[in-house]
């Protein structure tokens, strides 16, 4: 990949998290550090395209611990986050 | 080359959903929509990533997923609320290890092009290595595997030098004409070691930052081997989670009034007693505290990691719904860093059935104090401890606290007479308008609920 071009998105990316995260309520901080826990899970992906191209027994068994991780990373997320939002409502008008 | 595009596409889909799917959970209206945004982003991705061409092992990939997405899953769903912390510090060491294991095949494959691609990957594999292994350290602390903060003697010395090795030695990997296989490994185990050493002599009290700060190291791993694995998805999910990430452990140390460098380097208890208290705590039984709060008009109660241990969250809303129905208007004050993550007690009240337009957090409900007529703490400490305010000894001074003191009635619901989690006497506690109940949560709130219901009829 282009050096330059990524260096933009790297910069347009960390400006995007902050300004996502910069108006987050203190109540949801848990469940959103969470969230973003679940969001880097993506790392899966990466570790399935290593463990696709891996010729050795070595690279099979490190890209196999990556996508073990990463998919665990993933679901875990997921599960936890999801778990803690659906706790979130207001309380009916009555 | 029209499968190609399908993936490309899919990931570009992905990245749109992933940063939508947080800022929908920047508000309790949209956070459930999402997560589920997010979720479908996730599934995208991974599904599209088969079609990748020239891909072996497939049966691997699929095992791998199917064992590490059904333990975490079945595990996520059992853990109880108060535990979430350290679910949440497990699931961000694997990923930080994930990026670490990318970039380790990648050097086993020994085919990186470039000097910047190197760089960018052996970055990423010392961060995601120390999240890895430092998020280890830190579940296994909050699990209660390992008791005690850990320090070595001259023990910021060791950190510094241990890292300055572990960067020339990655130096050395990134200057290298061809990938050595000795370096690489020593590499990595200098970076793991370098997460153990950093996250050991952390004490629990400072542990929801540590995480956080974790949280953002992992993004940046997996932004960087993004870069190195060239999927601008991932460069995007994990450098927007990495500055999140960043923002998000800044507004925590600000809440701790704990600069991120004393956190790392400066023990809690190293800091210092704090003043001797003079005075005496003054007890008071379930009957009168009900009544005191029955005939209230305005109660604020100020809920803390204790409560949550004693699993009383519930017995709380409960009383809480027997005072509304007599005519008190009861709110929730909660500090930033009450429980073991920022908004983590808002989790457990959540989980009890709070609803969330009760609950208050520290600059919304602190001038309120003054017209309320009882204060009830129930297992918070160090964030009522008005010393923070006063007291220049004492470790805690300056960090904002709950002004509970200024409450016309304090009344303090505590297990029995020591100091608590970080061992700091509170001078809240011998204050004149404070009475303390003695018992554990669940139990002393249980009696009051007793009376407040007597008192009804």
């Amino acid at each position: 990949m282009d050096g330059m071009l990524a260096l933009y998105i790297f910069m347009l990316a960390a400006f995007t998290g902050y300004e996502v995260i910069s108006r987050v309520p203190v109540i949801l901080h848990t469940p959103l550090m969470s969230g973003s826990n679940f969001v880097h899970g993506v790392v899966l992906v990466g570790g399935m395209i290593a463990l696709g191209q891996a010729e050795t027994p070595l690279e099979q068994a490190i890209g196999f611990v990556a996508v073990l991780l990463g998919a665990a990373n993933a679901a875990g997320g997921y599960v936890v986050t999801e778990r803690m939002l659906a706790m979130f409502k207001a309380k009916e008008k009555k | 080359m029209a499968i190609k595009w399908l993936i490309d596409a899919s990931y570009f889909v992905a990245a749109i959903l992933f940063i939508l799917g947080l800022k929908g959970m920047s508000s309790p209206v949209s956070a459930r929509k999402g997560i589920v945004w997010a979720g479908v982003g996730m599934v995208l991705a991974t599904v599209v990533t088969f079609l990748t061409p020239g891909m072996n092992n497939f049966a691997l990939m699929v095992i791998a997923i199917a064992l590490g997405g059904a333990v975490a899953w079945i595990s996520g769903k059992k853990v109880a609320m108060t535990d979430m912390p350290q679910m949440v510090a497990i699931y961000n060491g694997m990923g930080g290890g994930a990026a670490a294991a990318i970039a380790a095949v990648e050097f086993a494959r020994g085919e990186m092009h470039g000097t910047v691609v190197t760089l960018l990957a052996t970055l990423g594999a010392l961060i995601g290595a120390v999240s890895f292994s430092g998020s280890v350290v830190a579940w296994a602390k909050l699990q209660g595997v390992m008791k005690k903060a850990f320090r070595l003697p001259a023990q910021n010395a060791v950190n510094i030098l241990l890292a300055l090795v572990t960067v020339a030695v990655g130096g050395a990997i990134v200057i290298a004409p061809t990938v050595d296989p000795l370096l690489v490994g020593a590499f990595f185990v200098l970076a793991l070691l370098l997460g153990v050493i950093i996250t050991l002599p952390i004490g629990g009290a400072d542990m929801p930052v540590v995480i956080s700060l974790f949280n953002a190291f992992t993004g940046l791993a997996v932004g960087f081997e993004g870069f190195v694995m060239g999927i601008p998805a991932l460069i995007i999910a994990g450098i927007v989670v990495g500055a999140a990430g960043t923002l998000l452990t800044q507004l925590m140390a600000k809440a701790m009034n704990r600069p991120i460098s004393n956190i790392l380097f400066v023990p809690m208890a190293a800091a210092g007693g704090g003043e001797a208290v003079e005075g005496e705590q003054k007890e008071v039984g379930a009957m009168d505290a009900a009544a005191l709060m029955r005939y209230a008009s305005k109660v604020i109660i100020v809920p803390g990691y204790g409560m949550a241990v004693a699993g009383a969250q519930h017995k709380v809303w409960e009383m809480t719904e027997l005072l509304e129905e007599a005519g008190v208007e009861v709110v929730f004050a909660i500090h930033p860093v009450a429980g073991r993550m920022p908004g983590h007690m808002n989790v457990l009240l959540a989980e009890a059935g709070v609803p969330y337009d009760k609950i208050f957090d520290l600059e919304e409900i602190n001038g309120d104090f003054a017209q309320a007529d009882v204060a009830l703490v129930i297992g918070a400490n160090d964030v009522v401890n008005p010393s923070a305010r006063t007291d220049k000894s004492s470790p805690i001074y300056g960090m904002p606290i709950l002004n509970a003191d200024m409450a016309q009635n304090v009344i303090v619901v505590k297990r029995g007479k020591g100091t608590g989690y970080s061992g700091i006497e509170n001078a809240l506690f011998y204050k004149d308008n404070t009475r303390l109940l003695y018992g554990s949560a669940q139990q002393a709130i249980g009696e009051v609920i007793q009376h407040v219901k007597a008192l009804s009829v």
